[in-house]
């Protein structure tokens, strides 16, 4: 199934941001954006994962996205934000945890749990399961909601300038990781970055 | 020793990640048992604790006399018992845990570690309409179906302050800083018309006034712990089936957790809505007592962590502990008079507080 955006155009208020955009991405596809900061990058984001209500559509395969509810939403496209929003007492592995809400009514499952271990294992987390989210340096926060973002499982994958906090080594860590996640589960998947360098990876 | 992102290693290793996941969560399980424990203790010694004195063995035999026919009853420690002490204990227990569930679910929804059940207004409000009823039964000599009246009154302008804070903040879309703003606003403006009003009230009114607001549990009665139950009984476990979504609220803005699937607006208002329903109804029959709905949650979080699955029960048990510790302190520093509970609480919470200020400083709230 394809994720086919056709005519998109937002405004804040009376400022033109986005006009006329239209994207194809197919599974297992990688698309980077790229452009100078303040070009409306994340606003797109934000419109094709419908934090913001943006004219045009957005469909995948033949599922109008704007028609959806919001937790069958979530359980197809994961977001992973710019800022890595404040300081707060809940663990690496409860904060993967929470990429599973969109499954979760009143308690988690085996499955939730296992999902979630593998993702922590495959990402390289475990180390720092238990540590306190708000302990971690920016590199390992941007990893970990990467990790989150996976839990949910989704078919669409979008991250807002996901290396901007890591060294070299990491952002080619985690976009090798990236690669293989799209590959291997056929997600497709929209990042939006301000270096060249990075997107010709 | 760091794994490269990518390195699937073989299936033990995700298993050892599950298991210590398991044994992690089954530790917070055993806190909050213990927990328990340390409650139904303190509880048990709370009610042998009083001017009265009466023998613990005596204590026994008096809680049995209710249930056990054959037992013989003293009177004298009966009542003492079952009309003064029982359900001073157990109305503490009860709005310990409400006013702490309350504060910690405000907490997370606002995403404010300053904010208490009282923030948006609820304390001036329920004093002001335990003030206005307080001038009206004493000015008509309605001292017998007086309290009655008092406590509707407190209630009844509890709820109005909750709708005008709503009503306020809806041009701000009900934001957390909309409501917070809103809920500081109708404190000061309630404050003043308390003020007002005791400015004019007699000497007797101006008492009674003043002395409502100091919180007490000495008037407790059973019909009002059993109002109080059967409220906690409805929200309480609608804030735990919140737990996910309160998690969720406290770890993103309200943007990224609506890409998880939680609404949170929805989440937001019906929890305020909650919580202010239990803190009106608390503070109606026992006035007002501060700082647990504040501090409860803080010292919970600083043992458990702040995933609210298990932070719910653990704020409950630590705001009734702190409750009772302050009941029993009251009874027995000046005995034979009782210090009013609301104001040992805030003594006992002030150094709490900066107790947990000094220390952990990164680790429990940035």
């Amino acid at each position: 199934m394809s994720f086919r955006v056709k005519d998109l155009s937002f405004s804040y208020g009376n400022k033109r941001i986005l006009k006329g955009i239209s994207l194809n991405a197919d599974e297992g596809e990688i698309i980077s954006i790229a452009g100078p900061n303040g070009s409306g990058k994340s606003t797109l984001l934000k419109c094709l994962n419908m934090t913001l209500k943006s004219q045009g559509t957005i469909f995948f395969g033949d599922i109008n996205l704007k028609k959806m509810k919001s937790r069958q939403r979530a359980q197809l496209i994961a977001y992973v934000p710019q800022n890595i929003s404040g300081s707060f007492p809940l663990t690496v592995f409860d904060m993967v945890l929470l990429g599973r809400r969109p499954y979760i009514g009143w308690r988690a499952g085996a499955r939730d749990f296992a999902i979630v271990s593998e993702i922590i294992s495959f990402m390289g987390l475990s180390h720092l399961m238990l540590k306190n989210y708000n302990r971690l340096s920016g590199g390992e926060r941007q990893k970990v909601l990467i990790a989150r973002a996976l839990a949910q499982e989704p078919k669409l994958f979008f991250l807002d300038e996901p290396t901007s906090n890591l060294d070299l080594k990491h952002q080619l860590e985690v976009f090798a990781c990236l690669k293989e996640i799209s590959k291997r589960d056929g997600i497709s998947t929209i990042i939006t970055i301000h270096d060249l360098n990075l997107a010709a990876q | 020793m760091e794994t490269k992102p990518g390195h699937k290693g073989h299936i033990g290793h995700v298993d050892q990640v599950r298991t210590r996941y398991t044994k992690f969560a089954r530790g917070k399980l055993t806190f909050i048992a213990v927990g328990f424990c340390i409650l139904f203790l303190l509880m048990i010694i709370s009610v042998y604790v009083g001017t009265a004195n009466i023998g613990l063995k005596e204590v026994i035999w008096a809680i049995a006399a209710r249930f056990i026919p054959s037992v013989p009853k003293n009177s004298l420690y009966y009542s003492v018992i079952w009309h003064l002490r029982l359900p001073r204990v157990i109305m503490g227990v009860f709005a310990g845990a409400g006013l702490a569930a309350s504060g910690t679910v405000m907490q997370a929804v606002t995403r404010n570690p300053l904010v208490s059940p009282f923030t948006l207004g609820i304390s001036s409000a329920a004093a002001l309409g335990a003030s206005v009823a307080i001038m009206f039964t004493m000015s008509h000599s309605l001292m017998v179906s007086g309290k009655f009246i008092i406590i509707i009154n407190a209630f009844i302008f509890s709820l109005l302050c909750t709708l005008l804070v709503f009503v306020l903040s809806r041009k701000r879309g009900n934001s957390a800083e909309a409501l917070i703003l809103a809920g500081i606003i109708l404190m000061y403006f309630f404050s003043a018309l308390t003020s007002l009003l005791q400015f004019f009230a007699s000497e007797q009114e101006l008492t009674a006034m003043v002395n409502w607001t100091f919180g007490s549990l000495s008037g407790s009665k059973w019909d009002e712990i059993l109002i109080v139950l059967c409220v906690l009984l409805i929200c309480i476990p609608i804030m735990m089936w919140f737990s996910w979504d309160l998690n969720a609220m406290i770890a993103a803005g309200d943007e990224e957790a609506a890409t998880l699937g939680v609404n949170t607006s929805i989440i937001r208002n019906t929890c305020l809505i909650i919580s202010s329903l239990i803190t009106a109804v608390i503070i109606s029959f026992t006035g007002i007592i501060g700082f647990v709905g504040l501090v409860a949650p803080h010292l919970a979080r600083l043992v458990i962590g702040g995933d609210h699955r298990f932070l719910l029960p653990a704020s409950c048990i630590s705001g009734a502990i702190i409750l009772i510790l302050a009941d029993t302190l009251g009874r027995t520093i000046v005995s034979p008079m009782i210090i009013p509970i609301g104001i040992v609480v805030s003594f006992i919470g002030v150094p709490m507080f900066i107790y947990l200020m000094m220390i952990n400083r990164e680790e429990y709230w940035g």
